[in-house]
């Protein structure tokens, strides 16, 4: 009680900061927001959705609102972060902030706009209004309401109809040494017309060790036959707290693919919530998870089908190493409308250590009588007699070990279609793994 | 090359090789025969470093050198092979990025220059022409969705690659059809060399129309109780094992 107290004083001291600015056609949603997290504070493992982690540690924590005028960070200091390949556009984000100095805007194709979501009330306040906060669910979860009651800025794209942009837009939220603990609250609205394509990439990056909290919130909002990729990317500090949700809303015929890979953190919660609202729509969920120490990583995912001949596929890869801890929790809602749904959910996990541990639990809920829906998830070791295999050619032990456990990511990065991402992932994969230099060399 | 002196193994509790011996001199073929259970897998394993398999006695020494001391990666690095009787199948490995650091890694212990992908490509192209295998074998992952025909002749195609000294060919002939085992065959016997010795472990003489032994022998309840040329191969095909096994133990009741 305590902790959300202090919430809801620090909102007094925040509100009439930003209720002058452009942000005053938001001042009902953020009210509301503010008063829902009172209402609900934050979770217990008393929750179904979140038996497996306690988020006492964050709410204990007397956490500071991202202030301006910290150390802004040379651009060289973030060139480790960027993908090789054909330039990109990038937005950086430090502590929370929109850094216009160390972003790079490229010339990008009529019907792209891109921003920060601060420019954009006054760039395209009707956009805001039609799209900002309509989806992501602030009345059931708690994080998400902190972030609509508190959210300042993080980035605004939008594809107009029939424009495909080729290039991935990156998001790039570095957090640097505070003097206190910070928690930041990114807000993302990617709005992709109809017949639209892009890629967008949301990555969550540090540059010194210490606590902070990003508690961020993604709204997608995809139209008819438009097709969208979204990234995410978690290598935070070890001390830190990362909580993600990601929203989507799929028309009709639409195809969206939501990759995440969360490497860093003390405590990672990632929330993919995807609603296939028209007909024919397609959507590819692909999470992978390592994690290592005292590490605990939860994926929550909630698939919505509310339309017919929907197909959804969920693919969630774990390694967990040392005594850290995975959490998947899988649930595909089919409604009664949607008929010839195809949903299939699988979660795979690799326990390294004898105290590393994994609570996963896939779920179905079918209101519809002609689906095909399937799930599944098994928990395993690294296979004995592949290494065994692999040593009797010569390869020796630390390297087989790596070998498998990279192919086994492997399963997930395969899916990313992006190639300089993809490759900028493998190379994380590949150093975050034990002797995973040998991997590099051979791969 | 390879000295099997009263190799004792066990796994669990039970006791497989119960005292064997054979010796395999450079050039030469020598095949282990035997009935279900008589212990000739096993035999493969302990050599290749398997070790689920625990030596309890006995002593096995290659080029030299102990062999039991030495790690599985050591013993592939000194040359030593063996072809598996139920190879692996590993996601996401590919062939050729397994097979490309697999000689590299013996390449190296040699010190001998690292091959490049450009080399190693070659190498393996020619290769795979010996074992008649299909090109696309090499961008899949190492055995993944292979028929038991082609992880047969993939693992004589990686030992086409790596070129042991010691080849161990375990029951490489089950599950194959007649054209398979040619193939096969054809392999090893283009392996055959003098500075190199194969040993060849099958149920059944038939492999052995191919490739041509020159000592057979027969192992029966852990030990080797027969050894010969050739020709005793044909003899346990015309007769069965239950002869062999009759006269071992007749043997076994004379001297206790």
């Amino acid at each position: 009680m305590q902790e959300k107290n202090s919430y809801l004083e620090r909102f007094s001291r925040f509100e009439p900061q930003v209720a002058g600015r452009d942000w005053a056609p938001f001042q009902p949603v953020r009210r509301a927001a503010l008063a829902r997290f009172a209402e609900l504070g934050f979770p217990t493992t008393q929750d179904e959705d979140w038996r497996f982690t306690s988020v006492a540690p964050i709410a204990k924590t007397a956490f500071a609102l991202s202030a301006d005028g910290g150390n802004e960070p040379a651009r060289r200091d973030l060139d480790p972060f960027t993908f090789q390949g054909p330039a990109s556009t990038q937005l950086v984000f430090v502590n929370g902030r929109y850094s216009p100095g160390l972003s790079s805007l490229r010339p990008l194709p009529g019907g792209v706009m891109v921003s920060s979501l601060a420019s954009a009330l006054t760039m395209y306040p009707d956009l805001m209004e039609a799209h900002l906060a309509r989806y992501a669910d602030s009345h059931h979860d708690a994080f998400t309401a902190l972030n609509t009651a508190f959210m300042e800025d993080g980035a605004f794209v939008h594809i107009r109809r029939g424009t495909a942009l080729e290039e991935p837009i990156h998001l790039l939220y570095v957090s640097t040494r505070t003097a206190a603990p910070v928690i930041t609250h990114p807000r993302n609205l990617i709005v992709a017309g109809e017949d639209s394509q892009a890629t967008i990439v949301e990555d969550y990056v540090s540059l010194a060790d210490g606590v902070y909290f990003s508690n961020g919130v993604t709204e997608v909002v995809v139209g008819q036959s438009g097709v969208l990729s979204h990234y995410l990317i978690e290598r935070e500090s070890p001390q830190a707290f990362n909580v993600s949700t990601l929203r989507i809303q799929q028309a009709r015929s639409s195809n969206v693919t939501s990759h995440s890979v969360l490497l860093g953190g003390a405590l990672v919660r990632n929330n993919v919530h995807p609603v296939l609202a028209g007909e024919g729509g397609e959507c590819l969920i692909n999470g992978l998870f390592m994690a290592t120490g005292r590490q605990h990583m939860d994926n929550y995912m909630r698939v919505e089908h509310a339309s017919p001949h929907c197909g959804s596929r969920q693919f969630y890869n774990g390694i967990l190493d040392g005594s850290s801890r995975g959490v998947f929790q899988g649930r595909i809602i089919v409604h009664k409308d949607a008929q010839k749904t195809d949903a299939k959910q699988t979660n795979r996990n690799l326990l390294l250590s004898e105290d590393a541990q994994i609570d996963t639990k896939p779920q179905l809920e079918i209101y519809a009588d002609d689906v095909k829906c399937t799930h599944g998830a098994t928990i395993g070791q690294v296979n004995e007699e592949a290494i065994f295999y692999l040593r009797s050619r010569g390869i020796a032990k630390e390297a087989a070990r790596a070998l498998l456990l990279f192919a086994f990511a492997q399963e997930s990065l395969q899916r990313m279609k992006a190639e300089p991402i993809r490759r900028h992932l493998e190379g994380l994969v590949a150093r975050w793994l034990p002797q995973g230099a040998l991997v590099e060399a051979i791969r | 090359m390879l000295e099997i002196k009263n190799l004792h193994a066990t796994v669990g509790n039970h006791e497989i090789l119960k005292g064997v011996n054979l010796t395999v001199g450079a050039g030469e073929v020598h095949s282990i025969m035997g009935p279900n259970g008589s212990g000739k897998s096993t035999l493969a394993q302990v050599l290749a470093g398997r070790e689920a398999y625990e030596v309890t006695a006995g002593e096995v020494i290659y080029q030299g050198k102990d062999l039991l001391a030495m790690l599985p990666e050591e013993r592939a690095c000194e040359g030593v092979f063996m072809a598996f009787q139920y190879p692996v199948e590993i996601p996401g490995v590919g062939n050729t990025y397994f097979l490309k650091a697999a000689l590299n890694a013996l390449r190296k212990h040699r010190g001998l220059e690292e091959l490049d992908a450009m080399d190693f490509l070659a190498l393996a192209q020619e290769k795979m022409k010996l074992l008649e295998m299909d090109d696309r074998l090499l961008t899949r992952s190492v055995n993944e969705g292979f028929s038991g025909g082609e992880k047969k002749r993939n693992e004589i195609f990686q030992m086409a690659v790596l070129e042991p000294k010691l080849g161990i060919l375990d029951e490489t002939d089950s599950g194959l059809d007649i054209d398979a085992l040619r193939i096969v065959a054809n392999g090893v016997n283009a392996l055959r060399s003098p500075e190199r010795a194969i040993l060849v472990v099958t149920h059944y003489q038939r492999l052995l129309n191919y490739i041509i032994p020159d000592f057979v022998h027969v192992l029966v309840d852990g030990r080797i109780v027969k050894s010969g040329g050739k020709e005793l191969a044909l003899e346990l095909e015309a007769k069965g094992y239950a002869w062999v096994e009759e006269e071992a133990r007749a043997a076994a009741a004379a001297t206790t």
